[in-house]
């Protein structure tokens, strides 16, 4: 529901703090999406920690030997690739959208 | 209170006494007295002001920005190339709502490199969406400015203002003129009380990108603000009347109610023109002036409403629109008169460029031209270009 120019902010001020994370910016991948293999992943945290648009969540959910899971925001991930290629145990790969069963 | 000042001390004396919290400036002839003389008052503990030196025009307009953000009232001052190297931040204080006020000493522009007086300055910038005001001189200076702020903040409004004084010709030449006491004005203008501003504790996020969904929708409402702000502007300037004797407003016309030729034009000149259309009118001669105090926004109606019962109107350009069919003001007339059926000749004069002197004898001469035009109702030429050496 976009505002008409009357009930827009004044000077497009945004009152509301921290309300950019609603911009789905998942939208802007074209082809590839990072896909974490949980058993390659040795949770060195080297993709959460350079990933330019903080799209690696760190979840409370135990898996095999690990206390963390750490997933991919699809909300927020423009399919960059930075985290496939500087994952030291190549746990992520850049699979084509259309071969992912969302 | 009665006092001498030049145009420049006028400006910032009236500054001082709005109790501005902050000045951001940077000095450039003919401007330059109006922030020295304000660091006096800063360096004599006259002022509760801060006072920030920039390190160029584009710095201290953009710190004018961030300090009106955050809720002060800002004031500021520059000419010409000053002016010129602030352009795109004057359309971020216009675009963010920021109702700072600047002080405008209109220099031509380079090159050649000049120093005196013309209007190609502020016509450079004329769309960066302030309000813009004109003074014929000292007096007027100070009157606008100190109802530029009221102006600028008022709830609806929320916009820059300049208030414009032709250099040297107003800003260096001492005049007698009458000061409201430090107490009439604060009773004129009460402390800024503004709409939202940067604070920690309620963080908000200014400047914002708005891409092609939403750009629009804040340029329109920009758009609206200015074109409403005429209500303000004339309010205000009644106001000031009844708080001074002195009215202000959109224009100040002299013998339109009879008239059939005038002259339009902005600052110092009109009262050249005011003053040889009476020698004019004590011949006879059925002459006028109307002088815009304010050219944006452009008071479309009144200004119609104004010239109904004339034949022929001469507009006075003191800056050219290069390769354009008029000057700025011209431009403006005309495209008010569209479609509204007037009859009413206009020709352009465009005069002064870089301080080139436009004496009686000139203006006399537009006179001429102008009854002429009504007389015969043909105009012998569009765009003339006046004291300049054929």
């Amino acid at each position: 529901m976009k505002l008409s120019w009357r009930k827009t902010p004044i000077a497009g001020i945004i009152f509301e703090p921290g309300s950019s994370a609603e911009y789905r910016t998942g939208d802007w991948r074209i082809e590839k999406k990072p896909i974490i293999n949980q058993d390659k992943c040795i949770r060195c945290l080297i993709c959460w920690i350079i990933c330019p648009d903080v799209s690696i969540n760190r979840l409370q959910k135990p898996y095999g030997k690990y206390e963390e899971t750490i997933e991919v925001d699809y909300y927020h991930c423009k399919g960059c690739g930075i985290c496939s290629a500087e994952c030291p145990v190549k746990a992520i790969e850049m699979v084509e959208e259309s071969r992912v069963v969302a | 209170m009665p006092g001498a000042y030049t145009g420049d001390e006028a400006a910032a004396y009236a500054a001082k006494q709005c109790r501005v919290d902050v000045v951001a400036a940077y000095p450039i002839t003919p401007q330059t007295i109006i922030v020295e003389r304000f660091s006096d008052y800063v360096a004599d503990g006259e002022v509760d002001t801060k006072y920030l030196y920039a390190e160029s025009e584009h710095s201290a307009m953009s710190a004018c920005v961030g300090a009106s953000l955050a809720g002060a009232r800002v004031f500021t001052a520059t000419a010409s190339q000053g002016l010129a190297l602030m352009h795109e931040v004057l359309y971020l204080a216009s675009g963010l709502r920021c109702p700072i006020v600047m002080a405008v000493v209109n220099r031509a522009l380079s090159a050649p490199i000049n120093i005196h007086g013309d209007h190609s300055d502020m016509m450079g910038s004329r769309d960066c969406g302030w309000i813009q005001l004109y003074a014929e001189n000292a007096q007027e200076t100070y009157d606008l400015i100190v109802q530029a702020f009221k102006i600028a903040e008022e709830e609806t409004v929320q916009l820059p203002v300049t208030v414009n004084l032709d250099g040297f010709t107003v800003s260096h030449a001492t005049e007698s003129m009458k000061v409201l006491s430090d107490e009439d004005v604060d009773k004129f203008l009460p402390p800024r009380k503004p709409i939202f501003k940067v604070d920690p504790e309620t963080p908000i996020t200014v400047g914002a990108m708005a891409l092609p969904e939403y750009y629009y929708e804040v340029k329109r409402q920009q758009e609206e603000a200015i074109q409403k702000s005429k209500g303000v502007v004339k309010m205000v300037g009644d106001e000031y009347g009844k708080f001074t004797g002195r009215r202000y407003g959109f224009m100040e016309t002299f013998g339109l109610e009879d008239a059939d030729a005038a002259i339009m034009c902005l600052g110092s000149t009109c009262g050249t023109v005011r003053s040889v259309a009476k020698d004019l009118r004590a011949k006879g001669k059925k002459v006028g002036l109307i002088k815009l105090w304010t050219y944006r926004p452009f008071p479309t109606e009144e200004f119609l409403s104004t010239i109904k019962d004339l034949k022929a109107l001469a507009v006075m350009d003191r800056a050219i629109s290069f390769g354009a069919p008029y000057g700025a003001l011209c431009s403006d007339v005309s495209s008010a008169l569209q479609n509204t059926g007037m009859d009413i000749k206009v020709m352009n004069m465009i005069y002064g460029l870089g301080g080139r002197d436009t004496p009686p004898s000139t203006v006399r001469e537009v006179f001429d031209e102008a009854l002429r035009t009504a007389k015969t109702g043909r105009v012998k030429e569009r765009i003339r270009f006046l004291d300049v050496r054929e």
